[in-house]
């Protein structure tokens, strides 16, 4: 119980610091957003007056309050879910684009997680059983060479291959234009064909922080004494290596699957950038492309919340997985 | 990287009896301790590697005038051109050549990887030092600040960060992946600076009256050496991908020649549509082989500090 306490009032903390975080940064950085749009207007020959200055800090939503006042607005806002008006996408509220690309990132992200830990996590147990054997070291030096390239630049590379050159699959979007988003077979057939590269190329690079990880982790299972008894007990190899050794080196692996997922969302914002998927990641990169200021900050509050939401749960669902954390 | 195990088992002082004696010439203290790492790593099969790949870069970026067959921003050729023997990878649409990019291009990702690799260490080193070494409020201030940075999502946050800093150069993406990427060096170095903390040899450095400053700077930071290596190589890992990225999304310095850069032109240019996918490929092998040596590297200290990684 005091562990769950304990996290409740962590995560908590946690949460109150990158919500407060997103509001502090751009307030401390040189130069404001209304400068970078009156540099724009300057540009384009027109002299600026006081008067235009302050209509574009109203628009830019600019306070001339306190900060504590600010302060107490952002919370407001937050809260009501009001995040202004991004200039990308004017016609909607920017909670209203990012409800839209919202489940594209929650189902590939999702999906490629789930199928990097399983493979990445058999390959640890493998490699680290098999430690210092051929198989170990192809299956270490090919995890590290994969992890070093670029997520954008596989997807680059793999959208040449089979979407350009040889045409297996479409080169950019998440559906078919031809169909609206819903719940039929057809259009989730269509999603889930346009998924393929973007999801492989994300299960690709990320693999290798679950093979390391588990590969340390059975290396050092596999020095404990019970793991000797089961082998002198004549138990089957596989039997030791999977129910002895492998579930025991699983645990601190679960505490890595917050930080694998920030990898994961991270190298998204560009891989959904290279195949224009309709996701949260390709929204931050139009913000940023466009210097979208509303949209970016909204979008940089929701992607940490949601990993710290994630993070939390897995770490309360640890408490199922160790009993010994429970006291 | 996840290479680390998160607690690193308690190093003995001196246990690290492996190490090999080099001659001790006139070298002065700080160049001997270099060489003799630099051996140590090379007796590891995966270090050798990495070192050997580290050292084709830098030479390739200390004697690019040399190599480079033309000037890396010259517009003097036809544009798209597919490789040939004049232009080795083709030219830009911009009509430069490719091969003499790729050779000057080393020179930014070395400079970005070491030099935001160093700052990050720098600061995983002070705090995680500082809140080992300070149990009590400094430590879990610390300690919380050091997580929030490991959760929050750090290539999102690098991006908005470059944004609203609306300088285009080299120096902000070191700043900025400086800025992002020391919270994991910190966490490992805290823990360890916490299991030395008790030590004995601490404890009589205290009593004979050593001040704060030589006692963590003198006392303790000399018996992690290999963690702050670690933590070095894991950060210039995370700076060269980050350049990389950076850049590809347009917030570096445009006029920079990168491999960065190369890729941002090459996506504006279209060049897998019109055939170059030259411009794609090596611009990025060659980031990612410079981040496999980095890793690889980082195999041969992990073993130092951790004896069962060792290879039999």
């Amino acid at each position: 119980m005091r562990y769950v306490v304990r996290k409740v009032a962590l995560f908590l903390a946690t949460l109150w610091a990158a919500i407060t975080l997103n509001f502090i940064l751009p307030r401390l950085m040189p130069g404001s957003p209304v400068d970078a749009a009156l540099a724009k207007l300057a540009s384009s020959g027109q002299p600026i007056t006081n008067a235009e200055r302050r209509a574009v800090e109203i628009q830019l939503g600019v306070p001339h309050t306190s900060l504590i006042t600010q302060y107490w607005d952002y919370w407001t806002s937050i809260v009501h879910l009001n995040f202004g008006t991004s200039y990308s996408f004017p016609s909607e509220t920017v909670a209203q684009t990012i409800g839209k690309a919202a489940p594209w990132t929650l189902a590939l992200v999702g999906v490629t997680t789930i199928v990097a830990f399983i493979i990445g996590t058999l390959l640890g147990v493998y490699a680290g059983w098999r430690r210092g054997k051929a198989t170990d070291t192809w299956v270490t030096l090919g995890a590290t060479f994969f992890a070093a390239f670029p997520p954008f630049w596989l997807g680059l590379l793999l959208l040449y291959v089979f979407a350009f050159k040889y045409g297996w699959f479409p080169i950019k979007g998440g559906y078919d234009p031809g169909e609206t988003p819903n719940l039929s077979l057809s259009f989730l057939s269509s999603a889930a064909y346009h998924s393929v590269i973007p999801a492989l190329t994300l299960a690709i690079t990320s693999l290798s922080g679950w093979v390391f990880g588990m590969r340390n982790n059975m290396i050092n299972t596999l020095g404990e004494d019970y793991v000797t008894f089961a082998e002198a007990n004549g138990l089957r190899t596989r039997t030791v290596a999977l129910l002895y050794a492998a579930r025991n080196a699983l645990l601190p692996n679960v505490t890595a699957f917050g930080l694998s997922l920030g990898a994961v969302v991270g190298g998204s914002v560009l891989v959904e950038g290279v195949f224009s998927y309709p996701g949260l990641g390709n929204l931050l990169y139009i913000a940023v492309v466009n210097h979208d200021f509303p949209l970016m900050q909204a979008l940089f509050l929701v992607i940490s919340v949601a990993m710290l939401v994630t993070i939390f749960i897995v770490d309360l669902l640890y408490v199922r997985l160790d009993p010994r954390v429970r006291q | 990287m996840s290479v680390l195990s998160p607690v690193p088992p308690p190093q003995v002082p001196g246990s690290e009896v492996e190490v090999r004696v080099v001659p001790t010439g006139p070298m002065p203290g700080p160049l001997r301790f270099l060489v003799r790492a630099l051996l140590t790593l090379w007796s590891n099969r995966k270090a050798r590697i990495g070192l050997l790949i580290l050292s084709l870069d830098i030479l390739v970026a200390v004697f690019a005038p040399l190599i480079a067959p033309h000037s890396p921003t010259a517009t003097t050729f036809a544009p798209y051109q597919n490789p040939s023997a004049t232009n080795w990878f083709g030219t830009t649409g911009n009509g430069q050549d490719v091969f003499s990019q790729m050779v000057y291009g080393a020179r930014i990702s070395l400079l970005v990887g070491i030099t935001a690799g160093a700052a990050a260490t720098l600061v995983a080193v002070t705090i995680g030092l500082i809140a080992g070494y300070r149990p009590g409020v400094i430590d879990e201030v610390l300690s919380f600040a050091t997580n929030l940075a490991l959760v929050i999502p750090g290539l999102p946050l690098m991006f908005i960060l470059a944004a609203y800093l609306q300088s285009r150069s080299v120096w902000t993406i070191v700043l900025v992946v400086a800025f992002t990427s020391w919270a994991t060096g910190a966490r490992v170095i805290r823990s360890q600076a916490s299991t030395l903390r008790t030590r004995e040899f601490v404890t009589s450095a205290v009593f004979s009256g050593e001040g704060l400053f030589r006692v963590v700077f003198h006392e303790i930071l000399p018996n992690m050496t290999s963690l702050v290596a670690a933590s070095f190589f894991g950060a210039a890992t995370a700076a060269v991908m980050a350049e990389a990225s950076l850049e590809f999304l347009g917030l570096g310095d445009p006029n920079t020649v990168s491999w960065g850069t190369i890729l941002y032109y090459a996506q504006q240019q279209n060049s897998l549509l019109t055939g170059q996918w030259v411009l794609v490929f090596a611009p990025g092998l060659a980031i990612a082989l410079l981040a496999v040596s980095f890793t690889l590297i980082n195999f041969g200290v992990d073993a130092l500090s951790n004896p069962r990684l060792r290879e039999k």
